[in-house]
């Protein structure tokens, strides 16, 4: 181990663990706070040095601060991920077995996709066909209500995708049960759910929103870097890394009267 | 194209599963002596008691996000099994591990029964914006409960409480927007949480309550810095109400000298 830990990571870590996931800017953030609590001398690049730290006191304990890039906005978040876990423990207390199948199943409608998108319709009549215990559509609605609210899910238009945190949290999990049905994003090789793929049929490559974006940037005529054909999708704009980050709610709403105290 | 899919049924069952469930009481468990203990750490590699206590710290971590307190029983049948002889080889680098990584501290609140709750162990600080944690409406509402409680000297009837919510237009009959059941919120989670302690009255009929803290609340909450919150509202000094300053300084005396 390269030192020992001070206050001021402890508290960075508490709060990370509070906000379940945050956004490189609110990290950079928390991180001058941090050290401001704690008069730690502050380094403005020193985030990923500060982090590297905790890590490896957190290595013993199979954990891990990661970061990753979000399908979604293409900022990068932090999170602390359980790197032992090929299940999905993390969510066994806070939801019941059937609750667990569902989302399963929600996975699984994900991952079959091409668009990395599950219907609610779809994931409604998975609910009706549960082997542990089936359920109906008002506690399917309240179930994915609160799936999205931990953060497990996203949801827009009445469809949902897999977080940033999901992916990060489950990346065991996922690689596990379902191995080569999960493709990597010929750009920046992550695991991909939402993408744009290759119009060729044998060729068939992903590539996350965020990195077509930048990928294809300035380019009038966009192609497919392994093979060539044209790329037929609509170019998105880079999303501006300045913009104000995405709100960010408490994962496990329970009450402490200590401001600094850690919630999960 | 042939697509395999490992069955989640095959996923790690039981161990997962029993370690979030409560099993009842290990009435036979005594602490073993140190020889014993010694005995014991030398049949496992170093490498092996590390591995017990990253479990430990993950299962209480677990247990602990519903803030309900972690018992003995629960962590010996769960994680250390058959290594029961060093329990307390590992507990003691599991207490260091939480210090020293998390900040936080295994506090035994029930000693007969062997419970604990996991309790911060950085300075509170009370500049909202320095401590970056996002506040839930239900912190703010326990806070003012638990002042109310502490400046009454302790113990206040169900009533006073219900009363203080109703001026802030929290209204314990109807239904809240943010708290929802606020009746079962109080007596209830609250409660469960070791936040707040509602006990009968005795001798009263129709059956009265009364509130007071809960052990979790004693552990986690500085009076020191309640009684400057209250102070700072009536914009006095908290020496203004000497019972209650010299409640506040006793206690605080009294948790630094045990941590």
């Amino acid at each position: 181990m390269a030192g020992s830990l001070s206050d001021c990571h402890r508290r960075f870590l508490q709060s990370l663990m509070c906000n379940g996931i945050i956004v490189r800017s609110k990290a950079i953030a928390l991180h001058r706070n941090c050290c401001e609590v704690h008069n730690t001398h502050y380094t403005r690049d020193g985030l990923d040095e500060f982090i590297d730290l905790i890590n490896s006191h957190l290595e013993p304990l199979f954990m891990q601060i990661r970061k990753s890039v979000s399908e979604e906005d293409g900022l990068q978040y932090y999170a602390l991920v359980n790197m032992a876990e090929t299940d999905i423990t993390r969510m066994s207390s806070d939801y019941a077995d059937n609750e667990l199948e569902l989302f399963r199943k929600t996975m699984d409608l994900i991952v079959d996709s091409e668009s990395g998108r599950a219907s609610s319709t779809d994931i409604l009549n998975c609910a009706d066909s549960l082997n542990t215990r089936k359920m109906k559509k008002k506690e399917t609605e309240l179930l994915l209500t609160r799936l999205v609210r931990d953060k497990w899910l996203n949801e827009k238009h009445g469809e949902y995708t897999l977080s940033t945190r999901c992916i990060m949290e489950m990346e065991q999990y996922i690689q596990k049960i379902y191995q080569d049905m999960v493709k990597t994003c010929a750009i920046c090789h992550n695991v991909v759910f939402q993408s744009q793929m290759c119009d060729n049929m044998s060729c068939g490559i992903k590539m996350h929103i965020p990195c077509v974006a930048k990928y294809f940037k300035g380019r009038s005529d966009p192609q497919c870097p392994v093979c060539n054909a044209f790329w037929p999708h609509e170019i998105p704009e880079i999303r501006d890394t300045a913009q104000v980050p995405l709100e960010m709610e408490n994962t496990a709403p329970t009450p402490s009267t200590s401001h600094s105290r850690r919630r999960r | 194209m042939s697509q395999r899919r490992v069955s989640h049924s095959q996923s790690r069952p039981s161990a997962s599963r029993q370690v979030i469930e409560d099993d009842e009481e290990d009435l036979s468990f005594t602490l073993p002596s140190s020889s014993q203990v010694q005995r014991g750490m030398d049949r496992l590699t170093s490498a092996e008691v590390d591995r017990k206590v990253a479990e430990v710290v993950q299962f209480i971590l677990i247990k602990d996000q519903k803030k309900v307190p972690i018992k003995r029983a629960d962590i010996i049948k769960n994680v250390i099994k058959e290594n029961r002889n060093i329990y307390p080889e590992i507990m003691k680098k599991v207490n260091m591990t939480f210090e020293k990584v998390f900040g936080l501290k295994l506090v035994e609140i029930d000693v007969k029964n062997h419970a604990f709750i996991l309790v911060n162990n950085l300075e509170q600080v009370t500049d909202r914006l320095a401590s970056m944690n996002p506040a839930h409406p239900k912190t703010g509402l326990l806070f003012v409960i638990l002042s109310v409680i502490f400046m009454k000297g302790g113990a206040v009837k169900e009533a006073v409480v219900w009363n203080t919510l109703k001026k802030l237009r929290v209204d314990p009959g109807e239904r809240h927007e943010e708290f929802g059941d606020v009746k079962k919120l109080l007596t209830d989670e609250f409660v469960r949480q070791k936040y707040l302690e509602y006990a009968r009255i005795p001798h009263t009929d129709p059956p009265e309550h009364e509130f007071r803290w809960g052990l979790r609340a004693e552990s986690e909450v500085s009076k020191t810095r309640l009684l400057e919150f209250v102070a700072q509202l009536h914009e006095k000094e908290p020496q203004n109400w000497p019972k209650q300053y010299k409640e506040a300084t006793t206690s605080d005396a009294r948790s630094s000298q045990a941590s």
